[in-house]
């Protein structure tokens, strides 16, 4: 193998798409596949078990989402991000418990504390490099883990239960644990959706460019910080709409829900699933999520199993399952053709 | 002649070294002009202080009048400034085209939501981009594919996407950093041809060259310096006459073996 040789600027080996399973895989349909599949599986499983598992399943992959702007795009190591979760879930809650308010009216004020609170804790840890921003981060996901558990209107160790569900018209209630699921699976897709498109403008190149050489993105008049931010206060309201519909899920929120290790496990998501493409982290998220589960038969050592399966995916795949590709289209047909016209061509 | 950039009595040290220890010099429109020196000379510190990369100790730097001195890299590049660097900087996991739409990042066009949404104006702005990316990569003659990782491109093709990164900037002001570095003859030659071609566009170019033919074919001013310090600034012909300048740098000795090194 080549890991003794420096490979930083030697060509991958990754190859353009060819086969038609990769072409499949690369189209542009596939989301919708995956989309119509999540929504077409209660009709094969429905206990509330499975419904349960897999509504959590779809919040764990907006969760990925989200840190894959951070992490995967701009290459902001975030050991704390279950935090942004946290400020999310409690702002939900606390909001929705004292004015007796359906979930999805707090919205705008989550909205408004996960942007906050991106910026707090970004405002001042941006300017550090990679190995430091990530103990800072791990420092605050500790920070707001332990703030609430020692502040009395979030109700301490114990949280906030019976927290009103998301919206309830007369006998339709959201909160029916198969529509439920559907809310779930389809606010999560447009997040999922409107992330990978963020990824694929000029900010979202920005973001790269930042991951790459923060010092030629400057000098092209990228104002990396600003940049970096913007990551960040993404990534922060994927967070909180995933803590929206946490609350709603469980209908109560307490501080051990974002202990280190949930943050760990969405990173693992994101670097198991191919960090900064979208398809490869909703992939991640839901082996992260649901391998646990199909391996609840072994008991005790599904864990172990868990762990084993994780060590060998990235002794095998170091780049994680589906790493972002850096191919695109050679030319837009007719655009060379006709400056071939036009004579511009030197 | 407008004058674009004006270095007033640069400075900068570390520690005890001066690197750049008064330079001064200014460079007009369509002007190209050649910092040389020996190695150490403090030529790419002063393009750092110039580009914002390196606070200076003291002097100024003007962009059009406008003082820029010590400000973010970003804001002298918005301001009008680009350059490419000694060693490449590029992007190396993302694609030739991506990294020329580095440079064309203030064009602006769209925000986030329109991204989100796939509004028609982002279409039309990422239609732009993409075109105005394969129309600077024409300009500076690269040949390649277009849609690979730059890691997989060879060292030329390199130098020839930095260099249309730098392009599509569309500054008055190009600073090159040794772009003639490990190119062979020809290569040199349409190096020459394009730096001749930039000129057209209205841009001032100012390189850092060891290649002595190159530069004395290609600049219209010469500034020598020598130990952080400016030793000569005028036409390659008065630099070549002058003492100074031969006494440092192209010594009777080492005559020889700076032009041999440079045509190698």
């Amino acid at each position: 193998m080549s890991e003794n040789v420096d490979t930083t600027l030697a060509p991958r080996t990754t190859r353009p798409p060819a086969s038609p399973i990769s072409r499949l895989f690369e189209s542009k349909q596939l989301g919708w596949i995956a989309l119509a599949i999540a929504l077409l599986i209660p009709l094969l499983i429905a206990t509330p078990y499975s419904l349960n598992v897999m509504t959590t399943a779809a919040i764990f992959v907006l969760l990925a989402s989200g840190l894959n702007i951070v992490v995967g795009y701009c290459g902001l190591l975030d050991l704390g991000y279950i935090a942004f979760m946290a400020v999310g879930a409690y702002t939900a809650g606390i909001i929705a418990k004292a004015f007796d308010l359906p979930l999805i009216f707090t919205i705008p004020a989550v909205i408004i504390m996960t942007v906050l609170a991106g910026l707090i804790i970004g405002a001042p840890t941006l300017r550090l490099r990679s190995d430091y921003l990530a103990i800072v981060t791990l420092g605050f996901g500790e920070i707001t883990r332990i703030t609430a558990n020692n502040l009395s209107i979030t109700g301490g160790p114990s949280g906030i239960f019976g927290i009103p569900g998301l919206l309830k018209i007369g006998d339709f209630d959201l909160q029916e644990p198969a529509v439920f699921y559907y809310v779930t699976v389809l606010v999560v897709a447009a997040f999922v959706l409107a992330a990978a498109r963020l990824g694929k403008s000029r900010l979202g190149r920005a973001w790269r460019f930042v991951r790459e050489d923060e010092d030629a993105a400057e000098a092209m008049g990228i104002h990396t910080y600003k940049v970096k931010l913007m990551a960040y206060i993404f990534g922060a309201v994927w967070g909180g709409f995933g803590g929206i519909l946490f609350a709603a899920h469980l209908s109560a929120v307490s501080p051990q829900s974002f202990v280190f290790l949930q943050s760990a496990l969405v990173l693992m998501a994101v670097v198991l699933g191919g960090m900064g493409n979208m398809r490869g982290v909703v992939i991640g998220a839901l082996v992260i999520s649901l391998l646990p589960e199909l391996l609840r038969d072994l008991s005790t050592y599904r864990y172990l199993v868990f762990g084993l399966l994780l060590v060998v995916v990235m002794v095998f795949r170091p780049q994680g399952f589906w790493p972002a590709r850096g191919y695109e289209p050679e030319r837009m047909g007719d655009v060379s053709d006709r400056r071939l016209a036009k004579g511009t061509v030197r | 002649m407008t004058v674009v950039l004006e270095v007033k009595n640069l400075q900068i040290a570390f520690g005890g070294v001066k690197a750049v220890d008064g330079l001064s010099f200014s460079v007009d429109a369509k002007e190209i002009i050649a910092v040389i020196g020996p190695n150490g000379a403090g030529k790419t510190s002063a393009f750092n202080c110039i580009t914002g990369f390196y606070k200076p100790s003291s002097g100024a730097v003007l962009l059009y009048g406008q003082n820029i001195t010590g400000k973010r890299p970003a804001d002298i590049a918005a301001a009008g400034v680009s350059r490419t660097f000694q060693n490449l900087r590029l992007f190396p996991d993302l694609t030739v085209l991506d990294n020329v739409r580095a440079g064309m990042h203030l064009y602006g066009g769209q925000n986030w939501l329109d991204a989100i949404l796939h509004t028609p104006r982002f279409k039309r702005s990422e239609a732009a981009y993409t075109e105005e990316a394969h129309h600077w990569l024409d300009f500076v003659g690269y040949s390649g594919a277009r849609g690979v990782p730059i890691r997989n491109l060879s060292y030329g093709q390199q130098k020839h996407v930095e260099i249309a990164r730098a392009l599509a900037r569309k500054s008055g002001l190009l600073l090159l950093d040794e772009p003639a570095a490990g190119l062979n003859y020809t290569e040199k030659r349409d190096l020459l041809d394009l730096c001749q071609r930039i000129r057209e566009l209205g841009t001032a170019i100012v390189l850092i060259e060891h290649d002595m033919g190159l530069v004395m074919e290609l600049s219209e001013r010469i500034v020598v310096m020598n130990f952080g310090k400016e030793i000569a600034d005028g036409t390659p012909a008065e630099v070549k006459a002058n003492p100074a300048v031969i006494e440092a740098y192209l010594g009777k000795d080492d005559d020889e073996e700076v032009s041999a090194r440079g045509d190698a």
